[in-house]
């Protein structure tokens, strides 16, 4: 392992400047969960790691019914399955929250870390494509916003240019009737990574028996993350059904591009795709019944 | 090549001052410059849980977290758990109920427990285990492990009400 500089930023402005200063030699840190071991493993050689966790805006979390969830891109894990009135509101991301690590990974592990990893099964991920989340990040040019689904453009690698690091999501409110869920397979049952992982939102009319609108997110089953824009599509309008549910299940199945490994064959992956989305859709579901 | 950086922390309760390298860990830290070696190294790469501390009351592995992370922060390690002659009650219900062959991920989990019973004084069984996922033992097969964990929780609310 290499030598390197630390830095603790103190504002957005001098995690820029620092970021920019030293190019790709230079990384963000946050919980270190996964840069920490990435370079101490020497899988990863820096001049410099600037921590970006004690600047303010990294770390807000506030959410109100009218303006959604505004969380800060070094916000631990722990902190958004241990506040009830965000869990009830993003079910689909304390799911996630919960799941990653153990409970030493979630007190460090951040959100905005799972994401700028950009692993193609991180488990944050999903849920951030349902629930429609924006990435503001900060620049030399000042700031910008993508959607969560176009920040991934390739296994480790993101949107983010030099200088850029990420600094909040906002969620929007949840509307009425509308609830997210995810799960992710794996052969024990905890401390490991996606074989498969489902994101499922949905929104339902007043009766709850005719969906107005649903998006369905997928992780390790291609080199990014996916939004499963066809998919999602074909439930708006259509009656809350086993038929409408399962055919969007096998549409969701159709996008899968995954690969082989030591954790799943690609035919047990694009199997899981449908098995898995089914049960992400139906998750929503019930919670939409039972709220 | 960086140069050594001062850090101040507070660790057991007492204020420590080191000189560290930003590439070490703060494992390293207090096995290496502080000569703590209640803290093991299994993995290091955050997956065994052997190297736990608690460092601002939450549970974290040292092994990936940095020594100079820790700057103004307060870190609970195993040392801090017994009085002078006598054990913490966790560090004897391990004991008692036998929860250790070889020992080497005892420390980690008397740790974990410890920021456990602070959060949630009762557990359940399966909040214990899903609680202690991160740390890992070959020797026990974990039953006397999870069973030392609800004798102590037990133990501990016990004495508070006495
Ligand atoms: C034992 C173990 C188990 C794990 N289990 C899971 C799991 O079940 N599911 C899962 O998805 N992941 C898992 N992980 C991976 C990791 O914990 C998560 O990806 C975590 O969310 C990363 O967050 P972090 O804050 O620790 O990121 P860091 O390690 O600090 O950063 C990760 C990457 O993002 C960059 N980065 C961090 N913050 C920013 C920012 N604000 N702007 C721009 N770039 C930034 C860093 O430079 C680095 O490249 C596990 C890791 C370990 C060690
Ligand atoms: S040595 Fe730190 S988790 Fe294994
Ligand atoms: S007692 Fe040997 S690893 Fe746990």
């Amino acid at each position: 392992m290499r030598a390197f500089d630390y830095i603790p930023a103190k504002t957005v402005d001098e995690a820029v400047a620092l970021l920019a200063e030293k190019g790709d030699q230079a990384k963000p840190l946050s919980g270190g969960t996964d840069l920490i071991v990435m370079v101490r493993e020497g899988r990863r050689q820096l001049d410099l790691m600037v921590d970006v966790k004690d600047i303010p805006e990294t770390n807000v979390l506030s959410y109100s019914q009218e303006t959604g969830l505004h969380l800060g891109a070094a916000v631990p894990c722990y902190q958004i399955y241990a506040d009830d009135e965000i869990s009830a509101a993003y079910p689909g991301l304390a799911d996630a929250a919960k799941i990653i690590g153990g409970t030493a990974i979630q007190g460090r592990a951040s959100v905005g870390g799972n994401l700028c990893n950009a692993s193609p099964a991180a488990d944050t991920i999903p849920p951030l494509i349902v629930l429609e989340a924006v990435c503001v990040i900060a620049g030399p040019n000042g700031t910008r916003d993508v959607p969560a689904e176009q920040f991934c453009t390739g296994p480790g690698q993101t949107v983010l240019e030099n200088g850029e690091f990420l600094v909040s999501f906002k969620i929007p409110a949840p509307k009425n009737n509308s609830s997210s869920y995810y799960l992710r397979f794996i052969p024990r049952n905890e401390m490991d990574i996606a074989v498969v992982g489902a994101g499922a939102s949905v929104v339902l009319d007043t009766e709850k028996t005719s969906f107005v609108s649903a998006r369905i997110g997928l992780a390790a089953v291609a080199p990014t993350p996916l939004f499963a824009e066809e998919a999602s599509a074909s439930l708006a309008g259509r009656e809350v059904s086993d038929e409408a549910v399962n055919a969007a299940a096998e549409a969701a199945r159709h996008i899968a591009r995954p690969i082989s490994d030591m954790r799943g064959t690609i035919e047990q992956r694009v199997h899981l795709v449908e098995v898995l989305t089914r049960r992400a859709l139906n998750g929503a579901i019930h919670r939409v019944k039972e709220s | 090549m960086p140069k050594k950086v001062h850090v101040q922390t507070t660790i057991n309760g007492e204020t420590v001052e080191f000189l560290c390298e930003p590439r070490q860990s703060l494992l390293e830290v207090l096995r290496d410059e502080l000569g703590m070696t209640g803290a093991k190294e299994g993995c290091n790469n955050g997956n065994c849980g052997a190297c736990s501390v608690i460092l601002d009351g939450r549970l974290v592995n040292s092994c990936i977290v940095l020594g100079v992370e820790t700057e103004g922060k307060t870190v609970e390690t195993v040392e801090g758990l017994a009085e002078p002659g006598k054990l913490h009650p966790i560090q004897e219900i391990f004991l008692e109920d036998a929860a250790l062959q070889c020992g080497i991920c005892t420390p980690g989990f008397i740790v974990a427990t410890k920021a456990l019973l602070d959060k949630n004084p009762n557990p359940t069984e399966y909040e214990v285990r899903y609680w202690l996922a991160g740390n890992l033992c070959r020797c026990t097969g974990y039953d006397k492990i999870v069973r030392a964990v609800l004798d102590s929780a037990q133990i501990m609310s016990s004495e508070v009400g006495a």
